[in-house]
C-alpha cells in the first residue's frame, strides 16, 4: 500500500472514531445516556487531567506500569527462551502442544488467591498473573517464527562457520521477527489484562485497585478518568508497536 | 598432469530409513577429480543427488561411504576453509541492506572496516548492484538477490565456489545474462567452479566439463569436455560446436530422466 493510501486510511480511522466520541458525547448531553451511568468524554478527559494535576493517583500509576513492565519482560524473556527449547526437542514438542491449545481455555484468575496465599499480598502475585497471561502467547509465536525460518538459513550458517547461539541469534531470530513480533504485541495486551484484573480483583494500590475502589464508592469522575488514562496508555503502545512492524515489514516485503 | 583441488573417491550418501520407510540409497559410489580453475558442471535427471553431491562435497552432509578432500585435505563434516557455497534458494537476509547481505560473513571473521568497504564496494560494483547498496532485498527482483548471495560469497575470496542451482527460479532470458555473469565472475577469480543445474544448455555454455549423472543412485555416466575458449559468453550457443555437447548429454539424459520419471525409455527416432 503507498504512503499516500496509508495517510488516507489513517485519516478515515482518525474520523470514525472522533465521530464515534462525538456521537457518545451527544448522547449523554442530550441524557439519552443518563450522565449518573456514564460521563460525557470530554468530562473524562478534564478530571484526568485534574487527577494527573493533583497527583494524587501517581503511585497507583507507578506501581501498575511497573508490575506490567516487569510481566512483559519476563514473559518475553521466558517465552522466548521456552519456544527456542521446544523447537529444538520435537518430541517436547509434541507432548506440550495440546497444553499450548488448552492453555487459554483456563480461568488463570481462579489462581490468584493461590499465589497471595504463598507470596503474600505484594506485587509479586500480580507480576506472575500478567506474566502468566503472557507467557505461552511468546512460547507460541516463537515456535510459529522459527517453525518459518527458510532450511536454507542452517547451512548457511554452517558454510559462515557459525555456532549455535550465533545461528540463533544473528539469523533465526532476526528471521523469524515478523512473528515474535505479533508475539510481543500479544504479551504486551496480555500483561496488562493479567495486571489490571489482579488489581481489580484484590490488591493494597495500583489502578486496578483504584479503579475498583473508586466504583465502590460511586466516585464515577475518578472512574472513569483512570479507565480513560489506561485506554490512552493501553492504544498509545499498541499503535507505536503497530507503527514498528509496519515498517520493518516494508522492510521485509517492500510494500 | 592436472592440479587437482577437490577430489571424491567411492562417495556414497545413504539416507537413514524414516519410520515406516526404506534408506534412501542417494548418492554413489561417485569418483570424480574437479581440477584447480576449471568450471565443471553436474547435470542429472531430478532426484539423482546432484545437490547431496555438492553438499558432500561442501561439507555440509557426511559421506557414508568413501573420503572427500579439497585441496589435499580430507573434508569432515565441516565446509572447508576457501569453499564458498550458492544456493538455489533466495538465502538473501531481508532484515538487512545489499551492503549489510555483502558485508555479512567478511564481519563474521573479523576483517577490518577499511577492507571491508573496498571489497564489498569492489563486489558490488562487479555485479552491478553498487546503485542498489542501501536497499533490502525485497526492493530487488529474484535475479538480484541472487547476485546478492553471489556478491557475500565473492567477498570472502573463495578458492572453490559451488552453486546449487543458483539460476533454478529465474527466467530463460535473465539465466543467460546471469550466466555471463559468473563466466566473468570465474576468469577474474580464478576460482574454481562447480555448478549444479538441470538445464542443458547452461552446463553446455558455462563449462569446461560437464559430468551426466544417473537416475538415483547418481553415479557418472559421462564427463563431457567442452573444449570452450576461456574467454566466452552465452553467444556461444549460436555455434554448432554447441549442438553437438547438448545433443550428447542429451543422449545420457534422456534414458536416465525416463527412468526417473519411472518410464523405460523408448527407442531413439532414427538409431
Amino acid at each position: 500500500m503507498s504512503r499516500l493510501a496509508m495517510s488516507r486510511v489513517a485519516t478515515i480511522r482518525l474520523f470514525v472514531l472522533v465521530a464515534l466520541v462525538a456521537v457518545l458525547e451527544i448522547l449523554i448531553r442530550v441524557d439519552v445516556i443518563p450522565k449518573r451511568t456514564l460521563l460525557p468524554p470530554s468530562e473524562m478527559a478534564e478530571s484526568l487531567v485534574l487527577l494527573l494535576i493533583s497527583g494524587k493517583a501517581n503511585q497507583d500509576i507507578v506501581q501498575t506500569l511497573t508490575c506490567v513492565v516487569a510481566a512483559l519482560i519476563s514473559s518475553v524473556i521466558v517465552g522466548f527462551g521456552l519456544g527456542v527449547l521446544i523447537h529444538r526437542v520435537p518430541r517436547l514438542r509434541r507432548a506440550l502442544e495440546p497444553f499450548f491449545a488448552t492453555y487459554y481455555a483456563v480461568p488463570f484468575f481462579i489462581f490468584y488467591p493461590v499465589l497471595i496465599a504463598i507470596f503474600d499480598l505484594s506485587l509479586l502475585p500480580i507480576i506472575l498473573m500478567g506474566f502468566a497471561f503472557a507467557v505461552i502467547a511468546m512460547t507460541i509465536a516463537t515456535l510459529n517464527g522459527l517453525d518459518r525460518v527458510p532450511r536454507v538459513m542452517a547451512k548457511l550458517a554452517r558454510v559462515h562457520h557459525m555456532d549455535g547461539l550465533d545461528t540463533a541469534l544473528r539469523m533465526k531470530l532476526p528471521a523469524a521477527a515478523p512473528h515474535l513480533f505479533t508475539g510481543l504485541k500479544l504479551c504486551v495486551a496480555y500483561s496488562f489484562i493479567g495486571v489490571i484484573a489482579s488489581e481489580f480483583i484484590l490488591a493494597p494500590s495500583g489502578l486496578g485497585h483504584a479503579i475498583a475502589y473508586a466504583y465502590n464508592d460511586f466516585d464515577n469522575r475518578t472512574m472513569y478518568a483512570l479507565m480513560l488514562f489506561l485506554l490512552i496508555i493501553v492504544i498509545t503502545v499498541n499503535m507505536l508497536l503497530h507503527g514498528w512492524e509496519q515498517r520493518l515489514m516494508r522492510r521485509w516485503t517492500g510494500r | 598432469m592436472a592440479d587437482i583441488h577437490a577430489r571424491l573417491s567411492r562417495v556414497t550418501r545413504v539416507y537413514a530409513a524414516a519410520a515406516g520407510y526404506r534408506p534412501v540409497h542417494a548418492l554413489g559410489p561417485v569418483d570424480l577429480e574437479i581440477r584447480r580453475g576449471e568450471f565443471f558442471s553436474v547435470v542429472g535427471p531430478s532426484g539423482c543427488g546432484k545437490s547431496t553431491l555438492l553438499e558432500v562435497l561442501a561439507g555440509l552432509q557426511p559421506p557414508s561411504d568413501g573420503t572427500v578432500e579439497f585441496e589435499g585435505k580430507k573434508v569432515a563434516n565441516e565446509v572447508p576453509e576457501g569453499v564458498g557455497v550458492v544456493f538455489q534458494e533466495d538465502a538473501s537476509f531481508p532484515w538487512l541492506t545489499v551492503w549489510d547481505n555483502a558485508a555479512f560473513g567478511l564481519r563474521r571473521a573479523g576483517i577490518d572496516a577499511a577492507e571491508i568497504k573496498r571489497r564489498v564496494g569492489d563486489a558490488l560494483s562487479f555485479i552491478g548492484l553498487k546503485d542498489f547498496a542501501q536497499a533490502y532485498p525485497a526492493q530487488l527482483s529474484g535475479g538480484m538477490r541472487q547476485r546478492v548471495c553471489i556478491a557475500r560469497t565473492l567477498v570472502l575470496q573463495p578458492r572453490m565456489i559451488l552453486l546449487d542451482e543458483p539460476f533454478g527460479a529465474l527466467d530463460a532470458q535473465t539465466r543467460l545474462l546471469m550466466g555471463d555473469e559468473v563466466l566473468r565472475l570465474w576468469r577474474r577469480t580464478g576460482a574454481t567452479i562447480l555448478l549444479i543445474t538441470h538445464a542443458l544448455d547452461e552446463a553446455a555454455m558455462l563449462s569446461d566439463r560437464v559430468g551426466v549423472m544417473s537416475a538415483r543412485p547418481g553415479r557418472f555416466l559421462d564427463l563431457v569436455e567442452t573444449k570452450w575458449p576461456k574467454e566466452r559468453d552465452s553467444t556461444i550457443v549460436s555455434q554448432a560446436s554447441f549442438g553437438e555437447v547438448t545433443a550428447r548429454l542429451w543422449h545420457h539424459l534422456r534414458g536416465e530422466s525416463m527412468k526417473a520419471m519411472g518410464q523405460s525409455a523408448p527407442a531413439v527416432a532414427g538409431a
